[in-house]
Formats: C-alpha cells, sequence, structure tokens
C-alpha cells in the first residue's frame, strides 16, 4: 500500500493552482480531502506525476447565505456541513447524508468539493444536489462559470469540470416555507458505499399540493440519477398513497442497477422503490413541521 | 457468585484485575515486529500472482534490479540450489515457498524484491516482470473431486486426483438402522463459508542471520515460537541453522486467532535471504496481501442428518463432510486429527449413535483451513449440530427450546462418553438454557412473535446450546509434528519475594500477563501485582506448543498451578525449619503458613522465600523455582447457552439484532472481567460470519473482496448490546477447574443467530439459510419462495 512516486505542489492561490494545473496536464490530479484519491493511488490504480494539494487556498472553505442563495466553498469538509446550523435550518438533508459517509475520521477531511467532482454515482453528495437542484461553480483561467448539476456528471469519475480547471463553490436555492428534504441510503456495514440511496426534497404548498420536487438516486446507475418519472407524478397533485407508490415504482423501475457484491439487480431496484418511498414520507412530514 | 479465597490485594482466582498489559497497549507503547529495527535492515516486498494456476513462462528482473535502493530480486529456482523452494506443511503436506514452474492460487508468492527501504522494495516488486501460460483453475471442491477433473498437485508422484484425506468416525450400519426405522428424519445441505481471521497486525518477521556467529534471530508474528524454532531446525538444518543456532523471538501480537500459527512463505524467504546475505531483512505483509494469500479457516460443506421420534427424541445424527483444502493443506490441527475436533458434532444432546465422514480435496485456491478462534473445526461442527437439531424441532412442531431440554445430557451422567469417544468432563446444559430463556424472557417472546407475525412483521428467537472442546492436549492422542502437545511454566521467585515466570504458551492479546499471575497469586499468596509474565522468547521460555484452541488455561495455566504447588511443598518445608514445628502442624492460608491452633505463629510466603535464599534448612536445595511441563489427563468441554432475537425490516430486510444473551460455562473463572471481554471479542467474531463475512471467489479463481472494503469485517456499529453471564462447572480434572473460554463465543454465536433469522422467516416456508444471511439474500430467499414479486 504505497503510492508510486510523485511531486507534490501546495498552489497558495486559486490562479496558481489553476496554471500549474495547465502546465502539467493530464498528468496532475487535484487533492483535496483526498479520501477517494489516496487510497486509489496507494493501491497504484492511480499513478499521477503531479499531486495539487488545493488546500492552501483562501476562499474556498465558506458556508453563507446570500440573496435567496446557500453558498458553499468546495473545501468544506463534511464535518463542517454536518454540524452548519445554516444548513440545517434549511436543508435538514445534510444532517442525515453526512453522518452516513465513512467514518468520523473520513468526515474531518473529506470535503462536499471532493465527493462530487470525484464524479462517482456511489458517493452520497450527487444524489442529493441533484434533489435540491444546486448548481456548481468551477473556475479556470478564463475565470468562473456555473454549471446546473444536471449538467455536471458526465460519466464515470467524469464531470463538467476541464483540465485546468477547479470546482469551486457550490450553490443551492433557498427553498420556500413548507419544504423538506431528506436522504437515506442502505449499506452493508457502517462506511460503505451504498447499496442504494434516495435523496429527496419536497415543497407542499395550499391544498397540500406538491409545488416542487426533486430526487435523486445513489449507486443505482452508471451516473448519479434524478429519479424524473417519480418527480413527475408527485408534482402539482396532493401526496398521496397512491401517487407515493408510483413515484417508488418508477424509481425501482428507472433506476439501472449493476449486480455486484452488495446486491443482486433485482434486490437493488426493490430496495430503491422502498428508499424513495421513505424518503417521501420523511421530506413531507419535514415540510409540514 | 464467584468465590475469592485471596483478598482483591493479592489478586488471585475470581478478581476482577486491571489487566496489566494494557498499560503500555493503551499508550501506543507496545512492542510489535515491524517495531524491531536493526542497523543495516532491508526491506522484503513479494511479487504475487494475479492468476489461479498458471505456468511461469519468465521471470524478468532487469528493470527491477535499475531501481535504486534494489538490492536483490529472488525467484524460485534461486532458492532451488540450497533446497529451499519447498516446505512442509503443520499437517505433513508439502507446500511451495516460491515456484520454479506453475503458481496454484491467486496472490502465492511469486518473487522477492529486497531493498534499502520498503518504498524501493515495492517500487521493485512493480517492476519485475513475469510472463505466465494461465490454465484453467479448479475452483469448486465438488468439481476437484470429479474424475475427469485435471490433477492439480503434479508435484507428487503418482497423483491421480484431487482427493487428500478420508476420515471417518462413528458406527456406519447402526447409524442406518436406526436412521431406517425412525419416525422422523431430517436432512440439510449447509455450508460454512471460508473466512478469514483478519487480525488487525498482519503477518510479518525480521529474519536477523548473524554469519561471523552462525546465528538466526528471528522476531515473528507467532502464536507457537517453540514450534517455529523446531521447524526451522527441521527445515534449514542441512544448511547449518540446527536448532541451538536458532532463536525466535515472538513481540506483542495483534491478534493472531489461528492465522499466525502456520509458517507462510514469506517467512522463510526473509530467512533464506538474511543467510545469504547476511543482513536482517523485514517483511511485513499489507492488508491485502494477508487477506488474500494468509490462511482462510472454515470452507466446509456439510450435509448434516437427524433422526428421531415424533415426540421429539434425538436418536442418531449422520454428517457428510467435503473439505474446500485450496492448494495444500495447511491446517494446523493436531496430526492424528486430519479435521481437527469435528467429531464434537454429536452435541450437547444424549444419544448413542452417530457416523461422520469427511473428504478433503485440492483446488486453486489458497492453501489453509487454520482453526479461526475454535478449537479445529468446532466451530463447522456446533454449527451443524445446532442447524440440524432446529430443523428436527421445526419439522415436528416442537419448540427448539424444549427440544433441546429434552434430549441435554443430564449433569449426572458426566463424565459422558460421546458417541464418537470422547469424554464430556462436566457440564449442566440444563441449568445454562434455563437461565438463558430467563434472561432473555423466553416465553413473552414467544407471545410477541406470535403478534407480530399476524400483522407481517418479521421477528425471529434463534438458539444454540453447543459444547465446545478444548485444551488439546493429553499426550496420548495429540501431537503437531510428532511434539506432544503438553504446555510449561516455569516460575522463579526472588529473595524479596517478587517472581518472574515463563511461559511456552504467546498471547496474542488473550490477558496472559495478567491471568497466569493470577493463578501463581492464588497458589502462592504472592501479590499479582509482584509477578511478571514472559513469553515468546525461546531462549527464555520453556518449551510448549503455543496458544490456540483455548489451549492456554487448560494447558499453560494448570503448569502455572501445578509448579506453584511444588514450590508450597517447598514453602511448607522451609516455614517448618522456621517455626521449628513439624510440617503437619502447618495450615495454608493465601499468603502465609501458620501454626495449626496458633495461628499467630506464622511465616509470610515473603519471608519463606527469602530464607530460600538466606537460611535455608540444611540438605535443602538453595532458591525458589519450579517448572512444570503439564500433559493434559483429558480435554475440557465449556459449553454454553446462546439465544438471539432479531427483527427483520420486512422491506429492505436489513437485520437487527436486537438483543443477544449468552451465557457460558468455562469452569472456575480465573477473572470475570477478562472472561467477559473474551466473551464480547468472540461473539463479534461469532456475528461476523453470521452475517457479513465471506471470501468470495469466481470461476477463474479471482478473490471478488480482497479489501476491507468488501470483506465485511464488522464494526462497534454493527455489534449489539451483549447480555453476558454465567454458569459454573468446574472441570473435575484441571488443576484449578478452569475450561478456557476464549473460543466459546466464537463458536456458539452463528447458529444462534442463524436459527433467529431461519425461524423469522420459518412462516414462509423457509427452514435453513446458509451463512452469511444478509439482506440480499433474505429476498432472494423470499422471492424463490414467490412471497416477494
Amino acid at each position: 500500500m504505497i503510492a508510486q512516486s510523485f511531486q507534490y505542489e501546495s498552489p497558495g492561490s486559486l490562479s496558481e493552482a489553476i496554471s500549474l494545473l495547465n502546465k502539467y496536464g493530464d498528468d496532475a490530479k487535484i487533492l483535496s480531502g483526498g479520501h477517494s484519491l489516496i487510497p486509489m493511488m496507494k493501491l497504484r490504480l492511480a499513478t499521477p506525476a503531479y499531486l495539487i494539494d488545493i488546500n492552501g487556498i483562501p476562499g474556498l472553505s465558506h458556508i453563507s447565505e446570500d440573496g435567496g442563495i446557500v453558498r458553499i466553498g468546495s473545501l468544506v469538509r463534511e464535518a463542517e456541513v454536518e454540524h452548519s446550523d445554516l444548513l440545517a435550518k434549511h436543508f435538514p438533508i445534510f444532517r442525515d447524508v453526512t453522518k452516513l459517509i465513512a467514518d468520523p475520521q473520513v468526515r474531518n477531511m473529506g470535503t462536499l468539493g471532493g465527493n462530487l467532482a470525484h464524479g462517482d454515482a456511489a458517493n452520497d453528495h450527487p444524489a442529493v444536489m441533484l434533489a435540491l437542484r444546486a448548481s456548481v461553480a468551477i473556475t479556470g483561467a478564463e475565470g468562473e462559470r456555473e454549471v446546473p448539476i444536471d449538467e455536471f456528471f458526465f460519466g464515470f469519475y467524469m464531470t463538467a469540470v476541464q483540465q485546468g480547471e477547479i470546482l469551486t463553490e457550490i450553490r443551492i436555492p433557498i427553498p420556500p416555507k413548507g419544504t423538506g428534504s431528506a436522504y437515506h441510503k442502505l449499506e452493508r456495514k457502517v462506511g460503505d458505499y451504498a447499496t442504494s440511496g434516495a435523496a429527496v426534497q419536497l415543497t407542499i404548498g395550499e391544498m397540500g399540493v406538491v409545488t416542487a420536487v426533486g430526487i435523486g438516486l445513489t449507486n443505482v446507475n452508471s451516473v448519479p440519477l434524478r429519479a424524473v418519472r417519480s418527480e413527475e407524478v408527485l408534482l402539482g397533485k396532493p401526496l398521496s398513497e397512491e401517487t407515493i407508490a408510483l413515484a417508488a415504482q418508477y424509481a425501482s423501475e428507472d433506476c439501472n442497477p449493476s449486480a455486484d457484491l452488495r446486491g443482486s439487480e433485482e434486490y437493488k431496484r426493490h430496495v430503491t422503490g422502498v428508499l424513495v418511498k421513505r424518503m417521501i414520507h420523511k421530506a413531507a412530514e419535514r415540510a409540514m413541521q | 457468585m464467584i468465590q475469592c479465597k485471596t483478598s482483591k490485594a493479592i489478586g488471585g482466582m475470581g478478581h476482577s484485575m486491571k489487566r496489566k498489559e494494557d498499560a503500555r497497549f493503551i499508550q501506543g507503547k507496545g512492542h510489535y515486529v515491524d517495531d524491531v529495527k536493526l542497523p543495516g535492515m532491508l526491506y522484503m516486498d513479494i511479487v504475487r500472482s494475479p492468476y489461479a494456476y498458471a505456468k511461469i513462462k519468465n521471470i524478468n528482473i532487469e528493470a527491477a534490479m535499475k531501481v535504486p535502493g534494489v538490492v536483490a530480486v529472488v525467484t524460485g529456482r534461486d532458492l532451488e540450489k540450497y533446497n529451499l523452494h519447498w516446505m512442509p506443511t503443520l499437517m505433513s503436506d508439502t507446500q511451495m515457498v516460491l515456484p520454479t514452474d506453475t503458481v496454484m492460487y491467486q496472490a502465492q508468492e511469486v518473487a522477492a524484491v529486497i531493498a534499502t527501504t520498503k518504498y524501493a522494495a515495492r517500487d521493485g516488486r512493480e517492476a519485475v516482470i513475469v510472463e505466465y501460460e494461465p490454465m484453467k483453475p479448479v475452483i469448486d471442491p465438488y468439481k476437484a473431486m470429479d474424475p475427469s477433473a485435471p490433477v492439480l498437485r503434479t508435484d507428487k508422484a503418482g497423483k491421480k486426483d484431487n482427493h487428500i484425506w478420508h476420515w471417518e468416525v462413528g458406527d456406519k450400519a447402526k447409524t442406518e438402522a436406526v436412521f431406517a426405522k425412525a419416525d422422523v428424519v431430517v436432512k440439510q445441505d449447509m455450508y460454512i463459508p471460508r473466512i478469514h481471521v483478519a487480525s488487525i497486525e498482519t503477518c510479518g518477521c525480521v529474519a536477523d542471520y548473524d554469519k561471523v556467529n552462525n546465528h538466526l534471530t528471528m522476531y515473528m508474528t507467532t502464536q507457537a515460537p517453540h514450534a517455529i524454532r523446531t521447524v526451522i531446525a527441521l527445515v534449514a538444518g542441512h544448511v547449518g541453522l540446527t536448532e541451538e543456532k536458532v532463536r525466535v523471538i515472538s513481540p506483542d501480537i495483534g491478534g493472531g486467532f489461528g492465522g499466525k500459527v502456520p509458517v507462510y512463505p514469506g517467512y522463510v524467504i526473509a530467512i533464506a535471504v538474511s543467510f545469504l546475505v547476511g543482513k536482517p531483512v523485514k517483511w511485513i505483509e499489507d492488508r491485502s496481501e494477508n487477506l488474500q494469500a494468509d490462511s482462510f479457516a472454515r470452507d466446509y460443506h456439510i450435509t448434516a442428518e437427524m433422526a428421531g421420534t415424533k415426540d421429539g427424541k434425538i436418536l442418531a445424527t449422520r454428517f457428510k463432510v467435503l473439505a474446500d483444502h485450496g492448494y495444500t493443506d495447511a491446517s494446523a490441527n493436531p496430526s492424528k486429527f486430519p479435521t481437527g475436533m469435528f467429531s464434537i458434532a454429536t452435541g450437547s444432546y444424549d444419544y448413542d449413535t452417530t457416523y461422520m465422514e469427511c473428504d478433503a480435496v485440492y483446488t486453486n485456491k489458497p492453501p489453509g483451513g487454520v482453526a479461526y478462534r475454535c478449537s479445529f473445526r468446532v466451530t463447522e461442527a456446533v454449527h451443524a449440530i445446532e442447524r440440524i437439531t432446529d430443523r428436527f424441532a421445526f419439522e415436528i412442531g416442537k419448540d427448539p427450546a424444549d427440544l433441546r431440554l429434552q434430549n441435554f445430557i443430564h449433569k449426572d451422567q458426566f463424565p459422558w462418553k460421546s458417541p464418537t469417544g470422547w469424554s464430556y468432563d462436566s457440564g449442566d446444559y440444563h441449568a445454562g438454557l434455563h437461565k438463558a430463556m430467563a434472561a432473555v424472557d423466553y416465553e413473552n417472546l414467544r407471545r410477541e412473535q406470535a403478534e407480530k407475525r399476524a400483522k407481517g412483521e418479521l421477528m425471529g428467537i434463534g438458539i444454540s446450546t453447543f459444547t465446545e472442546i478444548v485444551g488439546a492436549g493429553p499426550s496420548k492422542d495429540f501431537d503437531i509434528l510428532g511434539i506432544k502437545m503438553f504446555d510449561s511454566a516455569e516460575i522463579r521467585v526472588h529473595p524479596t519475594g517478587k517472581a518472574i515466570a515463563r511461559f511456552g504458551t504467546k498471547s496474542q492479546g488473550q490477558g496472559h500477563e495478567t491471568t497466569y499471575a493470577q493463578i501463581i497469586a492464588e497458589e502462592l499468596g504472592i501479590p499479582m501485582e509482584n509477578i511478571q509474565i514472559e513469553e515468546g522468547d525461546t531462549d527464555t521460555a520453556p518449551y510448549g506448543l503455543g496458544t490456540y484452541a483455548s489451549r492456554s488455561t487448560p494447558t499453560a495455566g494448570a503448569a502455572a498451578a501445578v509448579a506453584s504447588r511444588k514450590l508450597r511443598d517447598k514453602a511448607r518445608k522451609i516455614a517448618a525449619y522456621l517455626l521449628e514445628v513439624s510440617e503437619d502442624d502447618l495450615e495454608w492460608e493465601p499468603g502465609k503458613f501458620h501454626v495449626k491452633g496458633a495461628p499467630e505463629k506464622s511465616k509470610t510466603i515473603q519471608e519463606i522465600v527469602f530464607a530460600a535464599y538466606t537460611n535455608h534448612p540444611q540438605g535443602m536445595e538453595a532458591g525458589f523455582e519450579a517448572t512444570h511441563y503439564y500433559d493434559p489427563p483429558n480435554l475440557t468441554f465449556p459449553s454454553g447457552a446462546y439465544i438471539c432475537v432479531v427483527d427483520i425490516d420486512n422491506e429492505t430486510f436489513e437485520i437487527k439484532v436486537r438483543r443477544f444473551v449468552a451465557i457460558d460455562d468455562c469452569g472456575n473463572i480465573i477473572n470475570p472481567m477478562i472472561v467477559q471481554g473474551q466473551v464480547h471479542g468472540g461473539l463479534t467474531q461469532g456475528i461476523a460470519p453470521a452475517m457479513y463475512e465471506e471470501l468470495i471467489y469466481d470461476e477463474q479463481g479471482n478473490i471478488l473482496n480482497g479489501t476491507f472494503m468488501d470483506y465485511l469485517v464488522p464494526t462497534a456499529v454493527e455489534s449489539p448490546h451483549w447480555e453476558t453471564g454465567h454458569t459454573v462447572t468446574p472441570s473435575p480434572h484441571h488443576p484449578i477447574g478452569a475450561k478456557g473460554v476464549g473460543e466459546s463465543p466464537t463458536v456458539g454465536a452463528p447458529p444462534a443467530i442463524a436459527n433467529a433469522i431461519v425461524d423469522a422467516l420459518s412462516p414462509y416456508g423457509i427452514t435453513h439459510m446458509d451463512i452469511p444471511i444478509t439482506p440480499n439474500k433474505i429476498f432472494k430467499a423470499l422471492r424463490d419462495k414467490g412471497v416477494i414479486k
């Protein structure tokens, strides 16, 4: 478990980091919390010649509210997400998700930005961001661009972040009153990747009608999956056992899990439906509090 | 409760003394093999095979030799020059140290890279280019038995199949007759999966050969240092390493569980390299190597059958086993017991007819068959009897607790002769189960279960009432490579009355430094604080066979008691001399002899010992030392009654162990706190194979879960709240009436959990599930039964 030798760089500013990334190109990897990259390097599955450690860059560690948007710097640690009162006030889902990510030691180092930028559908935050309809700020030599979360995940380990770019901020619209959110995943043991996971955010308006809904699924597709039909069947109607059952059924049908040691395809489809149902109930309960 | 004969200040048996070793362990001051650093030390890393079965066409070391810091690359061809490319296993089979032609399992050692740093060694390992010609492996043990299967062990002259050995015990004809006439016969195939001990510390060594003095010091992770020294001398005597030239030191060990009994190729390569280059060589496995290449445990395919009457009387059992040993039989059983103590599978029940047989086969999987926290295949045996007993109860519609109570051997029947020839020393199985049922409130649980079932909820209650067989063992039956399985204690008491005691065993976390001191404190009245315990250095400790199979207390613990009693006899003589009375006029109380009827006239053990050095009676040998090699007259038979309650989510099928009550009977208890700790650890290692752990291979022999990401070792989070208790039935033949406890929970827990889960699912026609039982497996079982669409 020893990585191949590499050159370590620790830029002190965003522009320095970006110029290093441009200089070294494909031979460089960004080091954030390191909890996906370092194990891959130790197993020599990843062998970058240059490691650009962005942890020393100022201005990427904020959680703030600004004009109806919550902004989260990409270096914010999972533990900070877990304990943020601002996030807890608007998005109870973050307390659900962070406590299911690995273990406390990992959460002290692992970052929200890294969790997304790794581009792994087995990570938990992608589904959450789909449910919250977040967008992501990406900074390169030309400046910053904002990408909606639905356009962020390209494929296995591939995201909208291009060579010479760094994910710098996550932006989440603050939902109106009457909104609730919830996340749960099934895991074989503590710290495991999800067998399946479901993130739900619902806004319940007058007469109990669902006025907004987002549903994201973890690790049941090659990229993080939005459960589109499940959202559609809930939107614009009052919540009922019938619509919830249909939403669960559609999620179960629309996901594309592969059989592996976590379970058969059939089991994963089955529990995806169960989780979607349960998280709709939980989000709705929170919406009505 | 437990009666203590000594004061807390002396700290003899029955006191929950804090563990002496913990001061260093909890402060990170333990000294493990990887902490050994010697001047000029080189580092070794090992190239391993990606294939389960392949010819080696070429090994190109050119690029590796160019890596800065690499000093040598060793292959099987190099070792062959010294006839060190093969070694014997503890089961008198043979195993490659490094291959010359063929690799037989994935992760097998292929070459060793020696370098000045461990980083250079790893870079060198990556640079070795091996050309393989893959062959079709034999992975399924049933297919390995097929006459058309390719013969794997072509190295064995005349070998025409993959069969290793056949073993049987019991009365076949009588068993067939009873089965033929019985009202009820149940039969169940069950697989006890291949698992790994996964101790926190992996294996490793520092081999330090001193060319000038022709002397080898071997620091290594071994549970049996003395036996290893003998093995090294047997294997390497021809190159000059005779036994007096070899010193094996087993420093602190971070968990052994049977996995640190075998000799692994890495140790032998390190010795060979140190011998050739004359420098110390360190080899430390990483986690994946440990999990993928070192000895597995279990891997028994069992067909269990039980015959009985309609009202629940057990009449006979029959067990047929196929044992997958991988590439070679590298078990660590006593020589005469290729299936270990599997013949304990008749269980805790009073019947006299059984027949058991086992066939062992070679496959292209890593070798092994170690006794993982289990006295040689007892876990497999207990799972078989406890599952088939439940299956029988279910078949006749009888409560499994009632059926067990009906069939238990009664406490008055001990010593009880089992149908396979064992003599169970003592037990009170009824008391144990009654206590467990009361603790868990069994009747109410069954009532609650009936209510829940009516609502479609899944709740199960599982029982396991097991008999262990530990403390190998009596010399007439037990040896390893011919060495009898006694164990030893050597006690030296210094003039000021403080002592050092050394043993042939080796703690890997069991707490010997505390419990052995308590035994000596009990017998001699010297405060346990003042007794230093040492093990693991073959230059200083008396010869013994080591620590595994719950044997330390039954053998070395007994030796400590007997050696102490020899010293007490000497103390009596000295006290009589000092008090000017006859020996018969003296009475022992913990820590002193006093004159009968005159308790004020006494001599403390400290005064007596001082006199042994300063004022000993003429004609008596000076000093205060004793040694004893204890050859046990019988094995000991700990038992337990475990009850597990599970709730299963009826949508996700996640299993929650709501309660787990473990009532153990390990005879007299030395340290209740250590026993409780042992039971907690053992139960957690029992839940592991029941719900989480299994080494899984695909058809090509690739391991599918060779890291802790997918080999699921349960943590504190997965562990339920353990409720422990005990009954005390002393062993009648053991000097202090103790039986050993380390392995009971590992052995007893899996069937309790499996029985509980099957019980929860039984309304849907499910009568068995193979462990590990996972939500995914439950889903499949219910789907197969048509319960889920």
